[in-house]
């Protein structure tokens, strides 16, 4: 709907006024520095999160006064569409209720239009709060040339210019037009907001779709539905990075409804791109489903055919025996370390796969007619989907339209192009457009897996009951630990080698990737060496900050830890949980800290286990330091709350075993989701707000829930879990 | 291939499926009703959830064959303009994140309210156990499930 109002890129204008036919304001914020980084944007680690990525909005505002804001970044549930556009409102000072929110098309003028890494409040905040003041400085030089008075003595809110001294005002509306001709300020000399004076940010403010939401409407890339269209599934060989070697494609096509059959044997590079497969295509999802159960393929299932979780552990235990492995980092003198201390403890972690499992199954709706193509998709990643199908189908980028819909949960997973480009493969056949919807048993088995991972380690205490010495072992599937991993930089003799198990799994980002599995790993192994040490987990761990203020990053790429901050969400969540007090056998708190994506969190859980081993989370009271102003307090609310019930999910039950090269679990029956019993009874969450520029929220909270409950868990019986999920561990202590 | 006549939202409709087409696939392809979600295709996620006179019941894996003579209602006809206690509840309490469950959780709510009008935290445990949110919305429903009967008891007056 917006495509005739976006304008060409301009590199050199920074705000860019246009008059709208109809008398309205248009304000572009344009790109300075277009092109960043396409692929980068599919690894939301830390370092690139401090790249400079400029987003961009339009904003216009009507004759009648209403208010349109374009939200160019996709929605999964984290409230984007809601809390930017909040941000660009706040500073223009409309009135929220005559803001219309309007999800933007793909278009490089909007900038960075991707969801993942928690970037787009820190890339975000301040850009869009230039473009709100943008606007106003010019519909208050619009008011006060026409009243004749000074610009300084008027004021935006609530959808009007007011002068005080006289009591005139005016709405937006009326000044658009006049507004509209004014010349564009320069970034430099706009003057924001106090955010003393903010009315709109800080304050609960609910998401702009929940009305469409509770009614149905169709919002999601599987809701849509087009004139002729037909519908798809797909069957990929079971084992990863298999072939077809032939179907009974003639039978699948005389079934009821099936209008095609065919077999895709292209493969990208990639694990995670486009994999080899048989199509369906039917005249409705049932009957392209149905028709599946038939089908039959006989599969190349080399070379990873045999791999099993057993062999990789071996595998590991191997490495960690006799390696070889990388030397990530290495400080002080551990020999020395290890020698002289009072206590010293050694214990392997590992952690299983688990899948992102979005409730809205990857979908992708494509009609690809010539050298043209329209595509509708549930993409957390929609340039890159953009110019990977694009390259696919052999046509320029600026041919194949890409319209970014609501996502039902991303987690990471959609920032992967491989639904676009099966859909591609069979959309290119088909002379209709096409819906791919997976099922999910194929989003199970052909996830990019969070991947699992296995861990050595040792430790040491000293004399005063201080840590001394830490010496880290992984093997890894993907995603390898780096030099700047906690507790590396706060640990006098620290080693920390990796190594990389050779496996053809295809995986991918999960909410805080590396970072939700090493916090449960690291966390848990703190609190084993505090209790060795006779001390207590809080004072142990704050004491690891002591004395440091921001401790640099290593390399060109580190990120510095701020140990200040970290002591801050520490210590407060401790005194907010009512950390120390006595609690009966059974019952017991534990603490997790993490710091990534800019946010450092730390939660206490709270858990009761009983003798048989039964555990229910009874509260978690998070800390949270995501700098000075938090957004939309019930989005920020949201993201911890869902982080925490999110990140007990993933650790208490969820696990993907992989046997002959391939996930034996089928579907919800055996992979258990938390589901509403046994969520905590309370989450408390803290905001502390200290003087930085504001950060994101999807996935800093997650990282410290599952040390929290598994050391709430040792405090309440005894018994250390060091393996994800929970369940593999029984927890009886009769 | 077999004709059915179904009444879905107090409206009578005549579909052609096949006997053993689940509800959920009618309504989605056929009506054009795709308020209701498929996650998992075995009654196990609770996103397909509509009413059959009244209970709750999951369209995954109900044959359109068994819902002639029934009363269907999707979350499109629960209420004309969104004004069920529990829709208006959703939306003051922002209870939604991505929202793909959440129609799911609402027309389970809304069975769980016409037979219970003041629930307890057991209640809705038991009522939603069966409806996943993958999100973590959990407390946010139960606050809303309870601001949904204080509103639907406001309405009513005492009793």
């Amino acid at each position: 709907m917006s495509r005739e109002v976006s304008p060409p890129l301009d590199r050199r204008g920074f705000l860019k006024l246009s008059a709208l036919a109809g008398g309205g304001l248009m304000l572009a914020h344009y790109l300075r520095a277009a092109g960043s980084a396409r692929d980068e944007i599919a690894k939301p680690t830390q370092e690139r999160e401090r790249g400079g990525f400029t987003p961009s909005v339009f904003l216009s505002i009507a004759p009648d006064g209403e208010v349109t804001i374009f939200s160019a970044r996709p929605e999964v549930g984290q409230g984007i569409r809601t809390s930017l556009p909040m941000v660009v409102a706040e500073e223009l000072g409309a009135d929220w209720r005559r803001v219309k929110v309007v999800p933007a098309p793909l278009n490089p003028a909007y900038g960075q239009q991707v969801a993942g890494g928690s970037t787009s409040t820190p890339n975000s905040y301040l850009p869009m709060r230039r473009v709100g003041a943008a606007a106003r400085t010019m519909l208050i030089g619009a008011a006060a040339g026409g009243w004749g008075v000074p610009p300084g003595e008027c004021r935006a809110e609530g959808g009007f210019v007011h002068h005080g001294a006289s009591g005139r005002s005016a709405d937006f509306g009326s000044l658009a037009a006049a507004a509209a001709q004014l010349p564009v300020p320069d970034e430099k000399g706009l003057v924001l907001k106090d955010p003393a004076d903010f009315k709109l940010l800080g304050t609960r403010v609910g998401g702009v779709d929940n009305p469409a939401i509770v009614t149905g409407k169709p919002l999601f890339g599987i809701d849509l539905v087009l004139p002729e269209m037909l519908y798809a599934v797909y069957e990929r060989c079971p084992v990863w990075g298999g072939r077809v070697r032939k179907a009974n494609l003639e039978h699948v096509k005389s079934l009821p409804g099936v209008r095609e059959a065919f077999v895709v044997n292209e493969a990208s590079a990639k694990v995670t791109g486009l994999v080899p497969g048989v199509a369906i295509v039917a005249r409705s999802t049932w009957e392209a489903i149905r028709a599946r159960k038939q089908l039959q393929v006989s599969w190349e299932e080399e070379p990873f055919a045999e791999s099993s979780w057993e062999k990789f552990a071996a595998e590991a235990k191997a490495l960690f025996d006799r390696g070889p492995m990388e030397e990530i980092r290495r400080d002080g003198d551990l020999d020395r370390a290890f020698s002289g201390a009072a206590k010293v403890v050694q214990a392997d972690y590992a952690h299983a796969f688990i899948s992102h499992a979005n409730l809205e199954p990857q979908n992708c709706t494509a009609r690809v007619q010539g050298d043209r193509a329209e595509f509708w998709a549930p993409t957390q990643n929609p340039a890159d989907g953009q110019a990977a199908v694009a390259a696919y189908l052999g046509i320029p980028p600026a041919q194949l339209t890409v319209h970014i819909t609501r996502i039902g949960g991303g987690f990471g997973r959609r920032l992967h192009s491989d639904f676009m480009l099966e859909a591609a493969a069979i959309a290119r056949r088909v002379a209709a457009p096409v819906k791919l919807t997976w099922t999910r048993e194929d989003d199970l088995r052909h996830d990019h897996f969070r991947p699992g991972g296995f861990h050595r380690l040792r430790g040491a205490v000293d004399a005063a009951g201080r840590l001394s010495a830490w010496s880290g072992q992984q093997a890894y599937f993907d995603q390898g630990l780096g030099a700047d991993t906690f507790p590396g930089r706060f640990v006098p003799a620290y080693l920390l080698r990796t190594a990389k198990l050779d496996n053809g799994i295809p995986m991918g980002p999960w909410r805080a990737p590396g970072s939700c599995t090493h916090a449960f790993v690291a966390g848990s192994f703190l609190d084993e060496l505090a209790h060795a040490a006779g001390r207590d987990p809080v004072a142990f761990a704050l004491e690891l900050f002591d004395s440091r203020a921001v401790v640099p990053g290593t390399g060109p790429k580190g990120v510095p830890y701020d140990a200040p901050r970290m002591r801050g969400v520490i210590a407060l969540a401790a005194e907010k949980s009512g950390w120390g007090r006595p609690l009966p056998r059974g019952r017991g708190m534990g603490l997790g800290f993490y710091f990534c994506h800019q946010g450092y969190v730390a939660e206490v859980a709270e858990v009761t286990v009983s003798r048989g081993g039964d555990l229910a989370v009874e509260r978690v009271v998070a800390a949270v330091d995501v700098g000075s102003q938090i957004v939309n307090l019930s989005g920020a609310e949201a993201q911890v709350q869902g982080a925490v019930i999110d990140g007990l999910s993933a650790a208490w039950r969820q696990e993907l075993d992989i046997q002959r090269g391939r996930v034996p679990q089928s579907n919800f029956h055996e992979y258990a989701l938390l589901r509403l019993p046994a969520a905590p009874k309370a989450i408390d969450i803290h905001f502390l707000k200290t003087d930085h520029p504001p950060t994101g929220l999807g996935e800093p909270a997650l990282p410290p829930l599952a040390p929290a409950v598994a050391n709430a868990v040792f405090a309440a019986t005894g018994i250390r879990i060091r393996q994800l999920p929970f369940s593999r561990t029984s927890l009886a202590w009769l | 291939m077999s004709t059915h006549t179904l009444n879905v939202n107090g409206k009578t409709l005549s579909v052609e499926a096949a006997p053993d087409t689940p509800l959920l696939w009618v309504l989605r392809d056929q009506l054009g009703l795709v308020g209701t979600k498929f996650g998992c295709g075995i009654g196990q996620c609770g996103a397909c959830t509509v009413h059959l006179d009244g209970t709750p019941a999951r369209s995954c894996v109900t044959r359109v064959s068994a819902t002639a003579q029934r009363k269907i209602t999707t979350i499109e006809g629960l209420s004309a303009d969104g004004s069920h206690p529990l829709q208006e509840a959703w939306c003051e309490l922002d209870v939604p994140q991505c929202g793909y469950c959440q129609a799911g959780q609402i027309m389970t709510a809304a069975a769980l309210l016409s037979r219970k009008p003041r629930p307890s935290d057991g209640d809705i445990d038991e009522a939603m156990s069966g409806i996943l949110c993958r999100c973590g919305t959990y407390l946010r429903i139960r606050s809303g499930i309870h601001r949904a009967s204080e509103k639907a008891a406001r309405t009513k007056g005492p009793t």
